[in-house]
């Protein structure tokens, strides 16, 4: 020791702020402070961690190089400070407990699948925690359901209740142990337990008794409410079709693709075509639905994604859903736990009751959830991720965006709601909430809105909301000032705003619908954004919005409007329209057209749902996306030609190509004729407009582009025009990715 | 018409057409009416009505004028007593119009059982009025203990609606629209006078009335809903007839936002609610009064819309026109 003695020694404090916490950041700093010989401590704060080192300057300076590069995975090193201090002679190096402060901004981070040694423990049958569904180590485990507040440590989670056993208490505290400070550490004598519930919260099992009745009940045919990590999932055999279709009409879901939790990518592969990334995506510590392309032809499969070519598909994301799929053996339905319209139920005392009228039994644990998340969705677009659900697995990893000096309240849309907070050039997204027709929904976004407030320890001094005039807002006694975002500008600087996008640029909204500042609907955006203001460049030209909201459920009222533009009066001589509007619809709605009644819009959402009727397409639509989507999958990549489309000073004709696709369907053209070259035309479009409005770079964003046939064809074909194409990736290109923009639109625009 | 300068020309129109169908006290001309009232408790209502078209199925501007204002002080529970009516005309409106509204004026008038004691008549130019706008001003009467109004609502009260909704809207719409077609309905606009009075006289401890007028019901109870209680609507109560519900449906409307003229909401105690019904039904049997919700105190100034199938969601008072929703 003595030449340690002489060498020149030192006292540093290390601050590092970045996700640092929940990821064995403490266990690692002090088996590294070990192993160089160097003594002080370790400790979370609200900030990130704080280190205090003495010991010998070349041991120090490798400390500090070794912290950045031998960083645990899933951690991010944002920000590093030293600072010198006086000598204080510790003996040892330890881990303090932490220290809670006012302004929180560690970033915590979010829930991680299970990883490959507690795996090996899941099933290892002389593991102490053999089959034990929540157990975790410090790399994996669930993390931001169960934190109800910041500095992350145990008793700040929804494990608090859960005092450790001798045993965990011994691996918690051994630093050599892989569960060293592993915050939600369980195991069968102390943790979490399973129970199986029938519809009356009557226990009919539990522990490992409780899954193997749940199977037994699965092979049934019974529809299994499960509490999984951020709320519940309904269960059900995806190869029994009878059952399926009992989920489906129970849950009010006649057509909407039902996602598949599959055991392992063995089984993935049996199903459907994966490319690399696409197996990595599904890998990956978030576990997110994967949408791919089937290739399987099982009759089965019909019934789960009736309209799509494309399956949403998860490997397990906990333990729970390991033992669950690996005992199965079978694909799974696992779809969001909540009833028709409602946000995810998270509560099982709740969903007993919300999920009466649905589930068979339930399958619940005693471990509360801190934030409700359903399953995020995702897809890989060019190689990258493209995010279109953001929810467990994500959340709460924040985003890096311009954001202004003063917190925001970013409120949403009004569609697939997912609030946020934006400060200090972060943007925190909230979990999806979903659509705030329903009461609930609106409850949980006030919900999760103050979990974030807590979390961050931020209190925005004002919000942000979308320019509908009936926009909801937060409680009626909200005294905060705010902004209003047009939604299309939103969209597109959602985009800018995660690629960092400097102006000026063109921006296309390709959407369903928002509210326009000239009293139409809009949906059809090309928006020049400069950095003095933006402008509504072009747009397809007006039509009426035949019965508002109506008119996106029922494709035949926008063909209608569409062809009345194109013919007048004279369209009521098509058989077409004469045999799917009754006498009485006729008479009201041909009134309402000849005296330029209602609302107008240019929405290409209902420009596509018009030329789905025109391609033969019938009914209603009983899901968003659902017409769009079946015309996508018309689609033939081997047939060439397009419609013309022409773009004016005014603004984007659309009469020629309506008239063309109604020529080919009249020559009795195939659907995937039709369709293939409105996508095809839709392409061109996009060119054209970039070139005519000669911008560098072009952003492509809105509902519209998360049709793949359309998105890739445009990436391809702006690319290859010489324009750079940017689309949301990290962000959904929906209006669960929304608040980037109306960030953005704030900071640049001070609104719209 | 050529009546804008007053004069005699005007004393002979007002003559001929007011006087000789409104029966006023004064025979003659004086500058204000001197009423005596029963009770030293005034209820007093004003209101405009400018409509286009001036007739449509079921009533006119003139109809609409006297039960508007005659409702409104219903509404407070009060004793409607008399009516004063200003008219603007515009110089085009021919007098055989003018006549005919008059004329519906007064029946509606004797059947909310009000006099027309005052009134006013001025002149425009063509193109400033749309034919007429008609104000009238009501006065009625409270019994001494009668406390009805917003303030009044307790939680756990039954909100009971006295007929289907929004027939008022859609015909005067169809009308205007000149929609070809033939409505099955009417206008349901009507003196409240009977039921009102019928449940008070029952003895139904009436806590608060509102008509349902421009916005609906939904604006309706929002309003209402405005002093601290939360309100729980089921939405299957609600009656709306199948052809009015047909024609919303075709062009995206919604009949809980339609506008009535003959329909109210009443605020009771629900053990009272089966009285209440069967009264409203012996008073209009071609009706159909329901219970649609109660009071609640979950969700202090919200209504609460609760759907037989799915989640409940808001009934809400709406900005201005109704708008597509999806945003
Ligand atoms: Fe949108
Ligand atoms: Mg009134
Ligand atoms: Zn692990
Ligand atoms: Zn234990």
């Amino acid at each position: 020791m003595t030449g340690v003695l002489t060498a020149k020694q030192e006292r540093w404090r290390l601050r590092v702020q970045g996700v640092v916490q929940g990821i064995g950041f403490r266990p690692f700093v002090w088996r590294l402070a070990r192993e160089l010989g160097l003594t002080g401590w370790v400790n979370n704060d609200a900030a990130g961690a704080q280190i205090e080192v003495e010991g010998a300057i070349a041991q120090l300076q490798q400390f500090q190089q070794r912290l950045l590069v031998e960083l645990p995975a899933a951690g991010r090193c944002d920000r590093l400070q030293q600072e010198r201090l006086t000598l204080q002679g510790d003996r040892e190096f330890v881990i303090a407990t932490s220290m809670a402060s006012e302004q929180s901004t560690a970033q915590l981070p979010p829930d991680r699948a299970p990883c490959s040694a507690c795996l090996r423990e899941l099933w290892d049958l002389r593991d102490r925690r053999y089959r034990y569904p929540f157990l975790n180590c410090t790399v994996c485990g669930p993390r931001a359901s169960i934190v109800r507040q910041l500095p992350y440590d145990r008793n700040r989670t929804t494990l608090a209740t859960f005092p450790l056993c001798p045993d965990c208490q011994r691996e918690y505290q051994d630093p050599s142990d892989r569960r060293f400070h592993a915050q939600p550490i369980a195991c069968p004598t102390c943790g979490p337990q399973l129970q199986l519930w029938d519809a009356q919260g009557q226990v009919l099992a539990d522990r490992d008794r409780s899954l193997t009745e749940a199977i037994a009940a699965l092979q049934q045919g019974k529809i299994l409410a499960l509490k999984g990590l951020g709320g519940f999932q309904l269960l059900v055999d995806a190869c029994q079709t009878d059952a399926v279709q009992r989920l489906r009409d129970r849950k009010s879901r006649p057509h909407k693709p039902l996602a598949l939790l599959l055991p392992d990518l063995e089984a993935v592969r049996q199903l459907c075509q994966i490319s690399a990334a696409e197996a990595e995506l599904l890998q990956s510590p978030a576990a997110p639905i994967v949408l791919l392309r089937a290739i399987a032809s099982e009759p089965w499969l019909a019934a789960i994604a009736p309209d799509c070519c494309e399956l949403g598909l998860m490997l397990p994301a906990t333990p729970l859903h390991h033992l669950l799929s690996r005992d199965f053996g079978q694909p799974l339905v696992a779809t969001s736990g909540n009833r028709s319209g409602d946000p995810l139920c998270w509560d099982e005392v709740d969903a007993l009751e919300s999920l009466s009228a649905i589930a068979d039994l339930w399958l619940v644990h005693d471990r509360p959830i801190a934030l409700p998340m359903d399953d995020s969705v995702t897809r890989i677009i060019d190689g990258q991720i493209q995010v279109l659900r953001r929810a467990r697995g994500y959340v709460p990893t924040p985003i890096a965006i311009a954001t202004p000096a003063e917190p925001l309240l970013i409120l949403g849309s009004w569609q697939k709601n997912t609030p946020a907070i934006a400060a200090d050039g972060q943007l925190q997204l909230a979990p999806y909430v979903g659509d705030l027709e329903s009461l609930a929904a609106r409850d949980r976004r006030q919900q999760v809105i103050e979990h974030l407030q807590t979390v961050m320890g931020l209190q925005p001094t004002a919000w942000v909301a979308d320019a509908h005039p009936d926009a909801p807002l937060l409680a009626p006694t909200e005294t905060r000032s705010g902004w209003h975002v047009q939604h299309h500008l939103a969209h597109v600087l959602a985009v800018a705003a995660e690629h960092q996008l400097q102006p000026p640029f063109l921006g296309l909204a390709w959407d369903g619908s928002g509210w326009g500042l000239d009293q139409t609907v809009w949906g059809s955006e090309a928006l020049i954004c400069q950095t003095e203001g933006w402008q509504r460049w072009r747009h397809l030209q007006l039509w009426p919005l035949l019965g508002g909201d109506r008119a996106a459920k029922e494709p035949r009222r926008s063909a209608l409007a569409l062809l009345w533009q194109l013919e007048g009066d004279r369209c009521w001589d098509l058989p077409e329209l004469q045999t799917v509007f009754s006498p009485t619809e006729r008479s009201l709605l041909q009134a309402w057209l000849s005296r330029d009644r209602g609302l107008k819009t240019s929405s290409m959402g209902r420009l596509f749902e018009a030329i789905a009727w025109i391609c033969r397409w019938q009914g209603d639509q009983t899901y968003e996306g659902q017409v769009a989507t079946w015309l996508e999958n018309q689609c033939d990549p081997q047939i060439v030609g397009d419609y013309p489309l022409s773009l004016t000073e005014t603004g984007i004709d659309w009469r020629s190509l309506l008239q063309a696709v109604w020529c080919d369907r009249q020559a009795d053209l195939s659907t995937a004729i039709l369709a293939t070259r409105f996508h095809r035309s839709l392409i061109q479009l996009v060119v054209a407009l970039a070139q005519q409005a000669g911008l560098e770079p072009v952003i492509l964003s809105g509902g519209c582009f998360q049709n793949r046939f359309l998105l890739e064809g445009a990436i391809a074909a702006l690319r290859s025009a010489g324009f750079q194409p940017y689309w949301a990736q990290q962000l959904p290109p929906n209006d669960g990715g929304i608040a980037a923009g109306q960030v953005l639109a704030v900071h640049w625009y001070g609104g719209s | 018409m050529a009546h804008g300068s007053g004069g005699r020309q005007m004393n002979q129109l007002i003559e001929t057409v007011f006087r000789s169908v409104f029966e006023t006290e004064q025979t003659v001309a004086a500058d204000a009416a001197v009423l005596t009232l029963p009770s030293d408790r005034i209820a007093v209502s004003t209101d405009s009505f400018v409509i286009q078209p001036l007739f449509f199925p079921g009533g006119d501007i003139g109809s609409l004028a006297v039960h508007g204002t005659v409702n409104d002080l219903l509404m407070r529970g009060a004793i409607p007593h008399r009516l004063t009516a200003s008219f603007i005309l515009e110089e085009s409106l021919a007098i055989a119009t003018l006549n005919t509204l008059v004329q519906s004026m007064a029946s509606a008038a004797q059947a909310a059982g009000v006099q027309i004691c005052a009134g006013d008549t001025k002149v425009v130019e063509r193109g400033k009025a749309d034919g007429l706008y008609i104000t009238t001003t009501g006065i009625g009467w409270l019994p001494p203990d009668r406390q009805i109004g917003p303030q009044q609502i307790q939680v756990g009260d039954a909100i009971v609606i006295n007929g289907d909704l929004g027939r008022h809207g859609i015909a005067v719409m169809a009308c205007r629209e000149g929609l070809e077609l033939e409505l099955p309905f009417a206008s349901d606009v009507a003196s409240l006078r009977s039921p009102v009075l019928g449940l008070l006289e029952a003895g139904i401890d009436l806590h608060c009335l509102r008509d349902l007028t421009r916005g609906g019901l939904a604006s309706a109870l929002n309003e209402l809903a405005a002093v601290g209680v939360g309100m729980d609507i089921e939405a299957k109560a609600i009656p709306v007839d199948p052809a009015v519900a047909g024609v919303c449906e075709i062009l995206g409307l919604d009949p809980l936002q339609v506008a009535n003229e003959g329909r109210f909401v009443a605020f009771l105690p629900t053990d009272q609610v089966a009285i209440a019904l069967q009264i409203l039904r012996q008073i209009w049997p071609e009706q159909e009064p329901r219970c649609i919700g109660i009071v609640q105190s979950a969700t202090p100034g919200l209504v609460r819309l609760r759907q037989p199938f799915g989640s409940d969601r808001l009934l809400e008072m709406l900005s201005g026109e109704q708008l597509p929703r999806i945003c």
